[in-house]
């Protein structure tokens, strides 16, 4: 789960990391309030889950009233990269002298948190020179680490003492929540040599929810992606107009892969998950059913944990209420893959013996009729 | 370095060569007991169950008993294939490790990551080797089962599978299979941002096989194990055929894509970096699963 800079500085000032004085609404109301409260100027900054804001130009300073009524409406309607703004929030502006960047972040590759700083922040991270990287385990920072790591950045005077807290409560964050990353960047030096967090980045490790009542606020997920998690399988939302239904993350990406190569266009990304019951099958055929954009369904299945015949049945059954009035085109191997068959004999679901074939006539069908 | 074969299959001349003992915790699952069933047909030696409970009861005639502990004093098993919930996998892992298991194929999805860091931690110091979690698990083709696979997408050969996925897993195994190289062992190492054994580890554990031909590595987006599996091949100087695939090209980035590791940050974890990886190392990748036999053959051609 990826935080909004709002939620991700809410937790920074849990944890005692200083972030500029904001308000965060949701509506033009709202925010007049909050325009009100904090004085002029300020930034307004669109609270969306992807980077490259500023570019977007959603993010923007206001001066007075009049500004603020021409760009709050603008910033709240900006898509940026596919993504509306969840929340807008004003933030007062500060005097700096220099912006670092600083992150913990989960090392796939070496199976340990890395600390990542550099002198030269506010850029994105690809872009960021003179990266200091310390590997560090699970996630705890020693003193000396953090120390040497503030020279290293060209730090000096009350600020290597700053930088050292700053990294240490990042560090107890990260392990307390379950981060996969927090970054701030950039990280501001005022004048009086004090550190605040500009900006805020926090990937919390969805497996580790469970244990985590207190971050369930911060989940905002569509009213889709809700239902297919609350059944057990995932579903991401995509442009086309061909759902993907499969078993397996890898099997359906693949399936993905191919259907786009073969000039189809994929309306969403489901896996069924290990888990699958008929009834979760059934579920999943209902959400695609609400999804109008979808003209047609390509089914992937490699039975195995699953069987292909708990997903048939879920299709019989998608037939026999009228849920579905679609056009499906199915590769059904593995566990029970001959019963299946059997079972959906004559029915709406075209079952073909490879997935090229199944593709195909997916592509070709759906664009017929389409 | 561990040789996986030597733990799964044993050396010849071992009174329990091909048989290796194996116990299953949470036996009397959902899972757990439809994949013993399928396992014992397989002809795998599942020697023991483990559920806190039921002990002294018996499933499928295989003894079942309340501790780790109990089930490897009774069978000198140091093999566990476990199936619990994600929120009892730390616990119950643990539990194997200390009660000396050290191969443990870990099946659940959605374990948290600093679950998998801990248990990683006491793996290393035991020196046992976790294999997941989120795996589909081990088949040496023929000789043992240890996991929730199809059998038939495998059959006997030369190549080593090592996938991310478990459905492509099978996917890639029976395209393998149908073209009639089969497989001499086939392993999942797991689609977590964590995994017990790494790809590289993973190649190295298998790569001293004198029956191996060729490698097939089933890659996903997200992570760099790819990368750093292809360099690794550069900087071993291996020899053996390689052929990869990477699922996940036409997904969206920092979308995470069904498995809690198949997410892109900007290029990290991206499908162009993985096959610039690979083309460096020259192994080639290909664009879709039923390629992988024809890029295979080429490359065995050219071995000759």
């Amino acid at each position: 789960m990826r935080l909004l800079e709002y939620q991700a500085k809410q937790l920074f000032s849990e944890f005692g990391i200083k972030v500029p004085d904001g308000l965060t609404s949701k509506d033009i109301e709202q925010g007049r309030k909050d325009a009100e409260k904090l004085g002029f100027p300020f930034v307004i900054k669109s609270q969306v889950p992807v980077g490259g804001r500023g570019k977007a130009g959603a993010i923007q300073k206001c001066q007075n009233l009049d500004e603020f009524g021409l760009k709050y409406p603008q910033i709240l309607e900006r898509v940026v990269k596919g993504e509306k703004a969840r929340a807008i929030l004003l933030e007062k502006m500060v005097d700096y002298k220099k912006e670092l960047y600083l992150s913990l972040f989960l090392n796939r590759g070496k199976r340990c948190y890395t600390l990542i700083s550099s002198s030269q922040g506010g850029v994105e991270i690809e872009s960021v020179k003179n990266q200091v990287i310390r590997e560090i385990g699970m996630g705890n920072v020693e003193r000396e680490v953090c120390e040497e790591v503030a020279k290293e950045i060209g730090l000096g005077g009350n600020s290597i003492t700053e930088f050292v807290d700053l990294v240490q409560k990042l560090s107890k964050l990260t392990i307390e929540k379950e981060a996969e990353l927090v970054e701030i960047n950039p990280v501001a030096v005022l004048n009086d040599g004090s550190l605040l967090a500009l900006d805020g980045k926090i990937i919390i490790d969805d497996n580790s929810m469970f244990r985590h009542d207190e971050l369930k606020k911060f989940h905002e997920i569509s009213e889709l992606e809700q239902k297919a998690e609350k059944s057990g399988f995932s579903l991401v939302e995509l442009d086309g107009n061909i759902a993907v239904v499969g078993n397996g993350a890898g099997l359906v990406m693949s399936t993905l892969d191919m259907l786009s190569d073969n000039g189809g266009k994929p309306a969403c990304f489901l896996d069924v998950g290990g888990g699958a019951t008929t009834e979760s099958v059934y579920e999943a055929l209902t959400l695609i059913s609400k999804m109008k954009k979808v003209k047609g369904i390509l089914v992937n299945l490699y039975g195995g944990i699953v069987k292909t015949t708990t997903v048939a049945s879920a299709f019989l059954q998608a037939y026999e209420n009228k849920l579905i009035d679609l056009p499906v085109f199915a590769r059904m191997l593995g566990a029970e893959s001959e019963k299946s068959k059997e079972m959906l004999k004559g029915s709406k679901t075209k079952l073909f013996d490879s997935v090229e074939e199944a593709i195909n006539a997916a592509v070709i069908g759906v664009s017929k009729h389409g | 370095m561990v040789n996986l074969f030597d733990i799964l299959r044993g050396k010849e001349g071992d009174n329990d060569y091909g048989k290796k003992p194996v116990i299953v915790q949470g036996i009397t699952g959902k899972f757990g007991s439809d994949h013993t069933r399928q396992m014992i047909s397989y002809g795998t030696n599942i020697a023991a169950g483990v559920t806190p409970g039921k002990g002294g009861q018996k499933f499928e005639g295989v003894p079942i008993y309340n501790t780790v502990e109990e089930a490897v004093k009774a069978t000198g098993s140091n093999i566990s294939i476990l199936f619990v919930p994600a929120k009892f996998f730390l616990g119950a892992a643990k539990e194997a490790l200390n009660a000396g298991v050290k191969l443990l194929v870990a099946i659940p999805e959605h374990v948290p990551i600093r679950d998998a860091m801990t248990l990683l931690e006491l793996a290393k110091k035991n020196d046992a080797v976790i294999i997941g979690p989120n795996t589909p698990g081990i088949i040496i083709p023929g000789i043992i089962k240890i996991g929730i696979m199809p059998a038939s997408a495998f059959k006997p050969g030369s190549i080593a599978v090592i996938s991310k996925s478990g459905t492509l897993m099978y996917e890639v195994s029976h395209n393998v299979s149908s073209a009639s190289f089969g497989e001499n062992i086939t392993l999942g190492i797991g689609g977590d941002p964590i995994n017990g054994t790494s790809l590289v580890e993973a190649f190295d554990m298998i790569k001293q096989d004198p029956n191996l031909q060729g490698i097939v590595v089933v890659g996903e987006i997200g992570g760099d194990a790819e990368e750093l599996f292809a360099q690794h091949v550069i900087d071993t100087k291996f020899s053996k055929p390689i052929v990869a695939y990477i699922a996940g090209r036409s997904a969206p980035k920092e979308k995470r894509m069904g498995h809690a590791g198949a997410i892109v940050y900007g290029n990290y974890g991206s499908a162009e970096s993985k096959v610039a990886m690979f083309t460096k190392a020259n192994i080639p990748v290909a664009k879709r699963p039923v390629e992988i036999p024809m890029l295979l053959a080429g490359k065995l051609e050219t071995k000759v």
